[in-house]
């Protein structure tokens, strides 16, 4: 086997095990902080499919952004001692069936479906592409994009403040 | 056997319905936020791996940078929603949330 496929399937391995990790851990801790090695992971992905800027996104929006804000959360809304019965799941056996029928579905049509295929597979840098694309085709796309970050930025201060009485 | 299309689908694929289940089991809202977070990273390596192996260009990679850009602003309201919640109920379990009012 290759080095590539080895490290490929590693990868694979650490990012589904951390996001069963996240699924099924009983301990809400363990679950957040299982989450960083599925974002890791997944940005590893990115890598290996030729998408550079993709994965320091990836790198800077979910490890250093999202992950930090989950962790916030996490802590101001738990005593961290009890978190036995903070993390609570219901009706995990049909949910369990429920979702192995559709994995299963899901997988079978990846399987026996023939996707088309790219005439040659480049592996070469794509920040310029993507700035171009943004700045020509996508222009309305990414500026609105501004507006709802705008928006929610916004949204989220005056859902959080507290209210003060009169 | 080749490291193809398949492969990256197959852990798209699992990702969600690991996503899945956590929204659908979790009584616990930032769970359930957590779950939300794994589903959009499936669809991620979807469109990214579409992107490398069918089309053959960025435009893929285009969609995966809004999808993550909203999922940011997802994690901030989601989490301000859960904050405030925490303040007037004392507890984060999505159960306690069945009065409309105070």
């Amino acid at each position: 086997m290759e080095l590539a496929t080895v490290i490929f399937y590693l990868i694979a391995a650490v990012t589904v095990g951390s996001a069963a990790m996240v699924a099924f851990s009983r301990n809400i801790i363990h679950s957040a902080f299982s989450l960083l090695g599925t974002f890791a992971g997944v940005a590893a992905i990115y890598v290996f499919l030729g998408a550079d800027f993709v994965a320091a996104v990836q790198v800077l929006i979910y490890v250093g952004g999202i992950l930090v804000l989950i962790l916030f959360a996490v802590m101001l809304t738990h005593r961290i001692t009890d978190v036995r019965i903070t993390n609570r799941a219901v009706g995990r056996i049909p949910a369990l069936a429920v979702i192995g029928v559709f994995l299963f579905l899901l997988v079978q049509t990846i399987r026996e479906t023939p996707w088309q295929k790219a005439k040659e597979i480049l592996y070469s840098p794509t920040t310029a592409k993507i700035g171009d694309l943004f700045l020509g085709n996508y222009l309305l796309p990414f500026e609105l994009a501004s507006l709802v970050l705008l928006a929610a930025l916004i949204g989220a201060v005056v859902i959080s403040r507290k209210e003060l009485k009169e | 056997m080749a490291i193809g299309l398949t492969h990256y689908l197959v852990i798209g694929a699992i990702l969600f319905s690991l996503g899945l289940y956590s929204v659908l089991t979790r009584r616990n809202a930032i769970s359930i936020l957590m779950g939300v977070e794994l589903i959009l990273n499936g669809a991620n390596i979807n469109y990214v791996a579409f992107s490398h192996y069918s089309s053959g260009n960025v435009e893929g990679q285009i969609y995966a940078i809004f999808v993550i850009m909203l999922a940011a602003a997802e994690a901030a309201i989601g989490l301000a929603i859960i904050l405030a919640f925490f303040q007037i109920f004392h507890t984060i379990d999505v159960e306690a949330a069945e009065t409309l009012k105070e």
